[in-house]
């Protein structure tokens, strides 16, 4: 679904990405792990088409994203923001409704059909009762699933989210991942930055990891949540336990463990 | 997992809900279409020369075909309403709705509400292609003309200049517009200042303090292009609008442009207040102070907020040049009325709620 060949990005003369190689298939959950500052958004950024003049390329779909004009991009890719801020008041089913602009010709703005996408969109991820309330007075878990059903009604089969949990307290996390991988299993592509190694565990079907704007390793989250691993990433010790036969794992740092 | 949907959202769903308006932004644009024809048929009969609603329903239906009996009414009355409030209603009416439909275009193409229309110098470059001519000497045609056309050029070069600006493109559009505003403020001062302080002088001065006094036909004429030249395109792009507040990066993963459209915005919006500045000087406020009193009544869609700005902005600067002419013997130039009206308004405005 999304390859990504020989990336490379640099600001200035620092380079942030160094051939980066990766490719994600259709319906996978694949996580995105490294330290902070290790280019993660900048790979998003690229990845999105936001971020121009990178070399190597991200093939979506068969096609060169940069042969792609914003409209058809959107098509086939939809962006998960860690938070949205709106300038101005619009209420929920008015941010949901602008993710059908790019199935939209030029000139036009949506309609009735546009419209119940947006109420199919909301009861799909459970927040049909907010559809009139003001998004800016939502809190941040229920902005984060209008965002996600605003990515349903784009109708992109590929979902970037970009530490879609990082500003959501402990239930908000579980809720809008679980949400999340419910629509990697309907087929949706889903690719997200995190920063905790405990939630890639549970949620991902594969996990790549970033070191020094290098790939450091990619696999199954069995091969990549073990302490060489972490504990490289972070450059922290780090003790990880199995619990629940295996279906989670706990990360540890070493020197919470020591007596 | 359901279960801890539930939860978490009654936990959170707390904040009372005031957002529900009373009225469809539908009703409200009907509401204020009535309410500006009304306020049309009002005005023409305000004014020193009495025209009763009855004397004005006939010569209406005269210059309309419908009524081909003895008049009722005298010569008078019928020049009155044709050749002297006609063209200003109109003129109030195009100008109201030019300033404010072009402020709410600014404000949301800028992700900005404190933006108004002649942030990217319009005024500043009308006011001194007026008083440039004023001061060569030419006439009322000539003035309309090079206001229109150093606007437009203000604005055309504040926009090249933005693009070598390093660092946000916004901010650098502001900063651009700040810096040329105040380089053309400084050239009408040094017109001033070299003009003839017995007529040339005032006519600058009173030029650039707005009015729509001596309106002619020929002046409605002249604005009525570029205002709807630059009005339907608005329209048409007032969804897209939408998309680009949310901010660049999002609404180009949305799928729109929003270079595109900034761009498209600015120019329509541009066209829209060098037209009406160029005919009635500079009257502030109505660009800002409209959109916001739009947004109460009709939220931040700018599918309707475009809309019902332009019909609120006519309806404004027509009753409050209504008031200008009415209320003193010796009118008061509207662009000081608006600013009487409109700070005070403004302030009420944000001291009672969030502006956006």
């Amino acid at each position: 679904m999304i390859r990504v060949e020989s990336l490379s990005y640099s600001y200035g003369d620092y380079p942030v990405l160094k051939d980066i190689s990766f490719h994600v298939k259709k319906g996978e959950f694949l996580s995105v792990l490294g330290s902070n500052g290790v280019g993660k958004s900048t790979l998003f950024r690229c990845m999105l088409g936001l971020l121009p003049g990178y070399s190597g390329s991200v093939v979506l779909d068969g096609k060169d994203i940069r042969s792609l004009p914003p409209r058809e991009m959107a098509k086939l890719t939809a962006y998960i923001p860690q938070t949205t801020v709106s300038i101005y008041n619009f209420s929920v089913q008015d941010i949901v409704l602008m993710g059908a602009t790019a199935g939209l010709s030029a000139l036009r703005s949506p309609g009735r059909s546009e419209q119940e996408r947006v109420l199919w969109a909301l009861e799909k991820v459970g927040i049909s009762h907010l559809k009139d309330r003001c998004f800016n007075h939502l809190s941040g878990g229920e902005q984060q699933l209008a965002i996600l059903a605003r990515a349903l009604v784009q109708d992109a089969k590929v979902l970037m989210l970009d530490e879609p949990t990082a500003s959501l307290d402990f239930a908000n996390q579980m809720l809008v991942l679980t949400e999340v991988r419910e629509l990697s299993r309907e087929g949706y592509t889903i690719i997200q930055t995190t920063h905790n190694p405990e939630h890639a565990y549970y949620f991902s079907d594969r996990i790549l990891t970033l070191k020094d704007g290098e790939v450091f390793c990619i696999g199954k989250p069995q091969e990549v949540i073990v302490p060489e691993v972490i504990g490289e990433l972070y450059e922290m010790d780090v003790e990880i336990s199995p619990l629940y036969g295996d279906r989670v794992r706990v990360c540890t740092p070493s020197f919470l463990t020591k007596t | 997992m359901n279960e801890t949907r539930e939860k978490v959202l009654l936990h959170t769903a707390t904040i009372p809900d005031r957002e529900k308006r009373l009225l469809s932004g539908r009703t409200v644009l009907v509401i204020l279409f009535a309410a500006l024809v009304t306020a049309v048929l009002i005005s023409f009969c305000l004014g020193r020369y009495p025209v009763g609603l009855n004397e004005l329903q006939g010569i209406l239906r005269y210059w309309l075909g419908l009524y081909h009996g003895k008049p009722f009414w005298t010569q008078t009355q019928a020049i009155a309403v044709w050749n002297v409030r006609m063209p200003r209603v109109l003129l109030s009416v195009l100008v109201g709705a030019a300033l404010a439909s072009a402020g709410a275009a600014f404000q949301g193409a800028f992700q900005n509400p404190m933006a108004s229309p002649d942030i990217l110098g319009a005024s500043a470059g009308a006011g001194f292609g007026a008083a440039l001519a004023i001061f060569f000497g030419f006439g009322t045609a000539m003035v309309t003309a090079s206001a229109f056309f150093v606007s437009m050029i203000t604005v055309g070069l504040v926009f090249f200049i933005s693009r070598f600006v390093k660092g946000e493109k916004i901010i650098g559009l502001i900063l651009s517009g700040i810096m040329i505003s105040s380089l053309f403020q400084a050239g009408t001062s040094f017109i001033k200042l070299a003009a003839d302080p017995g007529n040339k002088l005032p006519a600058i001065t009173y030029w650039l303090m707005g009015s729509l006094v001596g309106a002619t036909r020929s002046e409605v004429g002249f604005v009525i292009w570029p205002i709807l030249l630059g009005f339907i395109p608005l329209m048409i792009l007032r969804w897209r609008i939408n998309v680009v507040t949310m901010g660049d990066d999002a609404a180009r993963t949305m799928g729109v442009d929003p270079g595109r459209v900034r761009f498209a915005s600015i120019a329509s919006a541009t066209l829209l207040t060098a037209a009406s500045v160029s005919v009635s000087g500079m009257i502030g406020w109505v660009g800002l102070v409209v959109p916001h009193m739009m947004r109460r009544l009709v939220g931040s869609d700018h599918r309707y907020l475009i809309p019902a700005s332009a019909l609120g902005g006519g309806l404004f600067l027509l009753v409050v040049d209504d008031l200008s002419r009415v209320l003193w013997l010796n009118e008061i130039p509207i662009g000081i009325m608006t600013a009487f009206i409109g700070a005070p308004f403004f302030l009420m405005l944000i001291t009672r709620r969030n502006l956006t």
